[in-house]
């Protein structure tokens, strides 16, 4: 039998019974749609949270003091000391090969006091290479200068929410700003960053590391962020970096994290939740599947006489098998193209409608649906199937 | 006569059925040579074993001992799969009932076999063509069978036992559902369709169907009681041997 002739006649008993065709399809249009639209919110919010992550730029490597480990006690009366990361580490990174930038940085919540005003804000010691590490930019004035050692001079750079909460639509330039006992002049404003998972990035002050040292009275950094050229291996450079600090340190008393590696864990996080999403919309899928099978039963029950009337006129049992077969993965890949083609028109809809709610469907979705309904298709049939393909055409003939 | 013309040989046939712990033999010991071209009639009681007879003939049964050779091939032990190719090329089968697919036209219903062999659709088409004016169906291509009068369907599922053009032509009582007028209309038929060199073998009740075949077989409890031709057969056979 020839394959064109197969489909036209699982089409052709799927047409006899409209409206069970339609209900049966409509049971795994419903299983894909949700499938569909859940997994669409799931890639969407997957890229949403990465966009977030990355708008600071992908080839960037922290370090942190201290390093998680677990050992034996150390031996009793000595204590045992991390080394503190500090100004020169923070230089000395900045000298390696590959490495285009680093910022010491060291942040605390602070009153600021300007123009009569006060308000709370973060406040983070950098220097001026933050600019390049975070990929933002200086609307007004300049950033913080690059200091020679020990000599940073008392300056700050205010974000642009932070200006306008001081100094509304006054120029900041050369205003004086009162943290905590220190005195700090305004030299830039930076441009509107927005905000990165609920915190607002531009209600934020910037001032030199050094002075931040001072006002927190730490000795050490809580981070060096290094920026390093596009292009190169991130492990490659990790490697680097830690080779220096373990020389420098005489351990290896940081921790080094890439944000490829920081992606990546997050991406395989997010990739389980959009799976355990889909998982759900799976569970009506299966619904879908099992009223395949039910139609499918009824169906090979209700044709007995078909089946042993076309092995009188000469069926092969395979040929019967690949004709329930075909029946049953028309009926689920036709419901399965419906549930697509509303998923996306949903997922469409909802992108218009919550214009915020991050929707996101990919092809390999849409194709991956399309062939898991042809699969579910297949495996409702088999057993419908395979019980036309074992009848005794005599008894077959003779049912009524 | 000569080996050749022999269609089919049937040597100590017996099929037995099991119901619950009884036994049930529906044939016993059946021999019986067909020559091609032949017109039989069998007939018996009910529960005679004509259909189980038919059924073997046609190979929707097998028989439990014994050897059936058609058209000079061993038959008795093929599988499935065979035998449902030697039933597409040699065998037609008219039932009583009519078994029209319901949902197919009547056109759709004669190029069944042929869709199911696997000919390719441009010869399928111009074969259906053929055999709906040939039948005297041509308006009727596009009806269903629920639209067609009982003589009609019959003339469809005739229409499509013979598109195939098989050798060998089993019908089960097919004027059992009709009235006298389209019965004798059938009956004609598939007569003609003899006269062509189709061996026609009919299993029916009726009494004057039965006498129009030029041999009769008559079955009881599963064994032929009496062969009108067998006489005539051995007796040629002897002629010709002497």
């Amino acid at each position: 039998m020839l394959i064109r002739d197969a489909i036209r006649f699982a089409i052709q008993a799927m047409s006899a019974h409209r409206l069970r065709s339609l209900l049966t399809m409509l049971g795994i249009a419903v299983g894909i749609w949700s499938v569909i639209l859940l997994t669409s919110i799931g890639e969407g919010m997957h890229r949403y949270v990465l966009a977030e992550f990355t708008q600071f730029g992908t080839n960037v490597i922290a370090i942190a003091p201290g390093k998680v480990k677990t050992g034996g006690q150390a031996p009793a009366g000595i204590p045992s000391t991390a080394r503190l990361l500090t100004m020169e580490d923070a230089i000395a990174l900045k000298q390696l090969p590959n490495v285009t930038g680093a910022t010491p940085t060291v942040w605390g919540n602070s009153e600021l006091a300007a123009n009569g005003r006060l308000r709370r804000s973060t406040v983070y010691g950098v220097d001026a290479d933050f600019t390049r590490v975070f990929s933002s930019s200086v609307r007004i004035g300049s950033f913080l200068p690059a200091a020679n050692m020990g000599d940073s001079r008392a300056m700050i750079v205010l974000g642009s929410k932070l200006r306008d909460e001081l100094f509304g639509q006054q120029n900041p330039l050369g205003a004086r700003v009162k943290i905590g006992g220190l005195h700090f002049r305004v030299i830039g404003v930076m441009a509107p960053k927005g905000q990165f998972l609920g915190i607002d990035l531009d209600d934020t002050a910037f001032i030199p590391t050094e002075r931040a040292l001072e006002l927190y009275n730490r000795e050490g950094l809580m981070e060096i962020h290094v920026i390093y050229q596009e292009g190169v291996a991130s492990a490659s450079v990790a490697k680097v970096v830690k080779s220096l600090l373990k020389l420098r340190h005489g351990a290896e008393d940081f921790t080094v994290t890439t944000q490829e590696d920081m992606l990546n864990t997050l991406s395989n996080i997010l990739n389980i939740l959009t799976m355990a999403v889909g998982a759900l919309g799976g569970i009506s899928l299966l619904v879908g599947g099992v009223g395949i099978v039910t139609i499918m039963t009824i169906a090979v029950s209700e044709r007995t006489n078909e089946i042993g009337l076309m092995m009188a006129l000469g069926a092969q049992r395979a040929t019967v098998l690949f004709l329930f077969l075909g029946e049953s993965v028309a009926l689920a890949s036709l419901g399965g193209l419906c549930g697509l083609l509303f998923g996306i028109v949903t997922a469409q809809l909802l992108q218009f409608l919550l214009p915020a709610l991050p929707v996101h469907t990919p092809w390999s979705f849409a194709i991956g649906s399309l062939l898991i309904s042809m699969m579910i298709g297949l495996l409702a049939g088999v057993i419908p199937a395979r019980s036309a393909s074992m009848l005794d055409p005599i008894n077959a003939l003779r049912a009524e | 006569m000569t080996e050749a013309d022999t269609l089919i040989r049937l040597a100590h046939i017996g099929r037995t059925f099991y119901l619950g712990d009884a036994q049930v033999h529906a044939l016993r010991d059946i021999n019986l040579n067909i020559q091609q071209g032949e017109y039989i009639a069998v007939m018996g009681p009910s529960g005679s074993g004509k259909s189980t007879l038919l059924n073997v003939l046609g190979l929707l049964d097998r028989a439990d001992a014994g050897v059936y050779h058609l058209a000079g091939r061993d038959v008795t032990t093929l599988a499935a799969d065979e035998q449902a190719r030697v039933r597409s090329e040699h065998v037609g089968f008219i039932f009583q009932s009519f078994h029209l697919v319901p949902r197919l036209t009547a056109a759709a219903n004669i190029e069944l076999p042929l869709m199911l062999a696997g000919i390719n659709p441009d010869e399928r088409a111009q074969r259906v063509k053929q055999v709906l004016h040939d039948y005297g169906l041509d308006a009727r291509a596009e009806h269903r069978p629920n639209e067609l009068s009982g003589g009609q369907r019959q003339r469809v599922a005739i229409a499509r036992a013979t598109v195939m053009q098989p050798t060998l032509l089993l019908a089960d009582e097919p004027t059992g559902n009709l009235d006298k007028v389209t019965g004798e209309e059938v009956v004609a038929l598939l007569e003609a369709l003899n006269g062509q060199g189709v061996t026609l073998i009919v299993v029916t009740h009726d009494q004057s169907l039965g006498a129009r075949a030029r041999r009769q077989i008559k079955m009881d409890d599963g064994a032929i009681v009496s062969d009108t031709a067998a006489s005539v057969i051995v007796g040629a056979t002897r002629d010709e041997s002497t």
